[in-house]
């Protein structure tokens, strides 16, 4: 057991677990917040229709990282929730109306409107709550003897609120080129136009926050400014990928687009947390002060390195079966 | 006046789970009703019992569904309000709740899918293998929760050190003394849910004569199935409660309503306790029979509620009713089951309205059996969060207030409401529109590309205004 370090070993499961649910459920909640700007009800029908046979495997994701924090990471569990506990609720409302927003809105004709409705605010709040959880975490928590002693709404500052618009922008902009890579003519076309608009407003919003985090918190200035270093690679990675994402957008690529955002948010993400490695509840706290028993660890770890492939690969079954352009008027209900 | 934010955690945790676990209990004695009928649709090419099949899976994917969506805030509960119970258990707790959720994913992506959406594409044998393997998921789901809970009842197998709980033993922290019995009694009291259910909706059919050949059917294998099951449970819930007396002898003292440490213990059949005066007014009650029960011995000495500090001692009220109103719904059970057999005579059992009709308000009464028992049971401990170690003062979050707690209370009360109506109009409307034709059971396959979600599996609209939607 001396060999692994199991500690390491679950920050990257969680890690993973964390971005999945990013770039996964990302897409659909994007296509929520961008909901009420569709051009009409036809387009509407294709952006549920593009998401509905994989969005509740997505949220799969979120609940495991919920379930294995608890079992690998106790103290962030225990010190984050209690701090988020009003964002934490929100982002949970959010998240049930949108998801029984999707059922019924299918099976529902006169009452269409209220889930339509349900399901645009239900996806903005949960985008926005998660943003703001960024937010907090590159804030750091008043934390004294394992126990989070702040109050309920420390983690709602201007900061906060600036990630988890960023956050709600982001996400728009992978539903925006999800959209381009699964529809088609008018509604493709409004794709096609929204993307560089939102792109311009996520460049914009990270711009600021990317000049704003080191004056939140010291430590990262430390990391990224006091000598020129490696991780300097994850933000040049990430323009790059706006850039690919702009020239895609204007060559009129349908997969290219949904890529490059990817590879944006993944290269924010890596920098995100090489500026934080190892500290995981911020400011003091590392994996290893976090890290629940070296048994429980390993005892979770069997179960869950079995489930994680069949997790994959049912993921990756239901993609392929759905692969493919989704039409007006085609329906999966 | 102040808000108390560990009355309105209480509250809150309470509301959620019994919301909760409404779905669960229903849904895993449906599971296995589900398999029974593959399997006899595999033995007897009957066609009733496809149908039935049909018809109870998608009743099963909208009531699954709406359990996995109340489940995800359980997940999340335990950080948020109760902190510091989460991280002091967090060394046991943490990987028992991880490994739920690894059940219920894996049974999700394997098996729910082919059975949801399977027919006619798999093989009829992979088929029932599919529907076996949801049924078995569901008992290790349960397995892990219940462990977890049953080691908070009665700890074991774990160290106190420095605030958190280290495992010396995960076979003796997860097989606890308390966990056989209870698990027992759950599942089958999740057979009896299923059971109640299925006979009242199909009471309900026959009433109004519709499909009433496979509905003779369901209702004679449920009548039959519960004659055995409703006296079973009572004998598991009996040797549960020894095993109370063992572990946890406050709150059988709470349940029986006695006060002080003697014999001759009476059952009481009414009272009502009085923790002021640490007594019970208007007693009426069966003389020595609670010792017969706990001790077989009419002289038996109880343990009473008074052996404990008054500010150890749970509400006792509470759990007093609780366990009456579970213990007389069993009763009752019991007795609709014996008079099912009695009707059987001539075949009235089908035809006898009142009969039915008992059958249809029978099926609600499972639901309030379950969550009186685990009122009694969770009330009962109190003010243990973890029996002896650990208080639900001491587990709650430090950080929170009374107002904070309310706001979210008041919150998840609207969220759920909103959820659970929506959900029961949808239910009642699946059932209305009933089991399909038999001409049409191998066409509404038909559509190639079907989300894997399992409310999808469910076919029937919403409102009035829309056709069936495996009609389009």
């Amino acid at each position: 057991m001396e060999m692994f370090d199991l500690s390491v070993i679950w920050a990257l499961i969680i890690g993973f677990g964390v971005i999945m649910y990013v770039v996964m459920d990302g897409f659909d909640l994007g296509l929520g917040i961008l909901y009420p700007f569709a051009p009409d009800e036809d387009a509407r029908d294709v952006m549920m229709n593009s998401v509905a046979p994989v969005w509740d495997g997505n949220e799969t994701w979120l609940v495991l990282g919920g379930a294995g924090l608890l079992g690998a990471f106790p103290l962030v569990y225990s010190v984050f929730l209690p701090a988020l506990y009003i964002g934490v609720f929100l982002m949970l409302a959010g998240l049930i109306f949108r998801g029984v927003a999707f059922e019924f809105r299918f099976k529902s004709r006169r009452n269409r409107r209220w889930w339509n409705r349900a399901f645009c605010w239900g996806s903005a709040v949960a985008a926005f709550a998660q943003g703001a959880v960024v937010g907090a975490y590159i804030q750091g928590f008043a934390v004294k003897d394992f126990a989070y002693v702040g109050g309920a709404l420390d983690w709602l500052t201007p900061f906060t609120l600036l990630t988890g618009l960023g956050l709600m922008t982001g996400y728009a902009l992978l539903g925006a080129t999800w959209l381009i890579l699964k529809s088609e003519g008018h509604v493709q076309a409004w794709a096609y136009r929204i993307a560089p608009a939102l792109l311009v407003a996520v460049l914009v919003v990270f711009a600021i926050i990317s000049l704003w985090t080191p004056f939140v918190n010291p430590d990262v200035w430390a990391r990224w400014f006091d000598r020129i270093q490696l991780i300097w690679v994850f933000p040049t990675l990430a323009m790059a990928s706006a850039a690919w994402l702009w020239s895609a957008v204007h060559r009129r690529q349908e997969g290219q687009p949904f890529v490059a955002t990817l590879g944006m948010f993944i290269f924010t993400y890596l920098g995100l947390v090489a500026s934080k490695w190892p500290v995981i509840v911020p400011p003091d706290y590392t994996i290893w002060d976090a890290a629940s028993a070296p048994e429980s660890q390993l005892f979770l770890l069997i179960g869950v390195l079995f489930v994680i492939p069949i997790v994959l690969a049912y993921t990756a079954w239901t993609y392929w079966v759905f692969r493919g352009k989704v039409k007006v008027g085609e329906g999966y209900h | 006046m102040e808000l108390d934010p560990l009355l309105l955690s209480r509250m809150q945790f309470a509301f959620v789970v019994s919301f909760h676990a409404i779905f669960p209990v229903f849904t895993i004695g449906l599971a296995s009703y589900i398999a029974l009928l593959h399997g006899l649709f595999y033995r007897t090419e009957n066609p009733a019992w496809d149908r039935l099949a049909l018809f109870w899976t998608r009743v099963f994917a909208v009531v699954f569904g709406m359990g996995v969506v109340s489940g995800i805030v359980m997940s999340f509960q335990f950080g948020t309000n109760w902190s510091n119970f989460s991280y002091a258990s967090a060394n046991f707790l943490g990987p028992m709740l991880s490994y739920e959720v690894v059940t219920a994913f894996f049974l999700e992506a394997a098996f729910l899918g082919v059975l949801l959406f399977g027919r006619g594409k798999v093989p009829q044998g992979v088929h029932l293998f599919a529907a076996c393997m949801v049924a078995f998921g569901t008992f290790i789901s349960s397995f892990w929760i219940l462990s977890a809970n049953s080691w908070m009842q009665t700890p074991a197998g774990v160290d106190l050190v420095e605030g958190s709980f280290r495992v010396l033993s995960w076979g003796e922290a997860i097989f606890n003394p308390s966990f056989g019995w209870r698990f027992a009694h759950m599942v089958m009291a999740s057979f009896l849910t299923g059971g109640f259910v299925v006979a009242g909706v199909s009471a309900w059919y026959l009433l109004i004569k519709r499909d009433v050949e496979a509905n003779r059917r369901a209702l004679s294998m449920c009548l039959w199935l519960l004659l055995v099951l409703t006296p079973a449970q009572a004998v598991i819930g009996d040797f549960h409660g020894l095993n109370t007396l063992e572990h946890q002898p406050t709150k059988v003292a709470a349940m029986e309503g006695n006060w002080e440490t003697r014999g001759n213990v009476p059952l009481l059949l009414f009272a009502i306790p009085d923790q002021e005066a640490q007594a019970n007014r208007f007693e009426i009650g069966i003389p020595s029979l609670a010792s017969v029960i706990l001790k077989h011995d009419p002289a038996g000495v109880v343990p009473g509620i008074s052996e404990v500090p008054r500010e150890e001692q749970p509400p006792v009220w509470i759990v007093f009713w609780a366990f009456r109103v579970m213990v007389g719904l069993g009763l009752l059970m019991i007795a609709v089951s014996v008079a099912g057999l009695w009707l059987r005579r001539g075949g009235r059992v089908y035809e006898h309205r009142g009969f039915l009709q008992v059958l249809r308000v029978m099926s609600v009464t499972p639901f309030v059996a379950v969550l009186a028992g685990w009122i009694v049971t969770e009330v009962g401990r109190a003010p243990w969060l973890v029996y002896g170690m650990m208080s639900h003062a001491q587990g709650l979050t430090p950080s929170l207030t009374g107002g904070m707690a309310l706001f979210t209370l008041i919150g998840y009360v609207a969220v759920y409401a909103v959820v659970f109506c929506a959900g029961v109009y949808y239910l009642t409307r699946v059932v209305r529109q009933g089991m399909l034709p038999e001409d049409e059971r191998d066409t509404v396959e038909g559509v190639v590309h079907r989300p894997k979600r399992p409310l999808s599996a469910a076919h029937a609209s919403f409102d009035n205004d829309s056709a069936p939607t495996w009609r389009r």
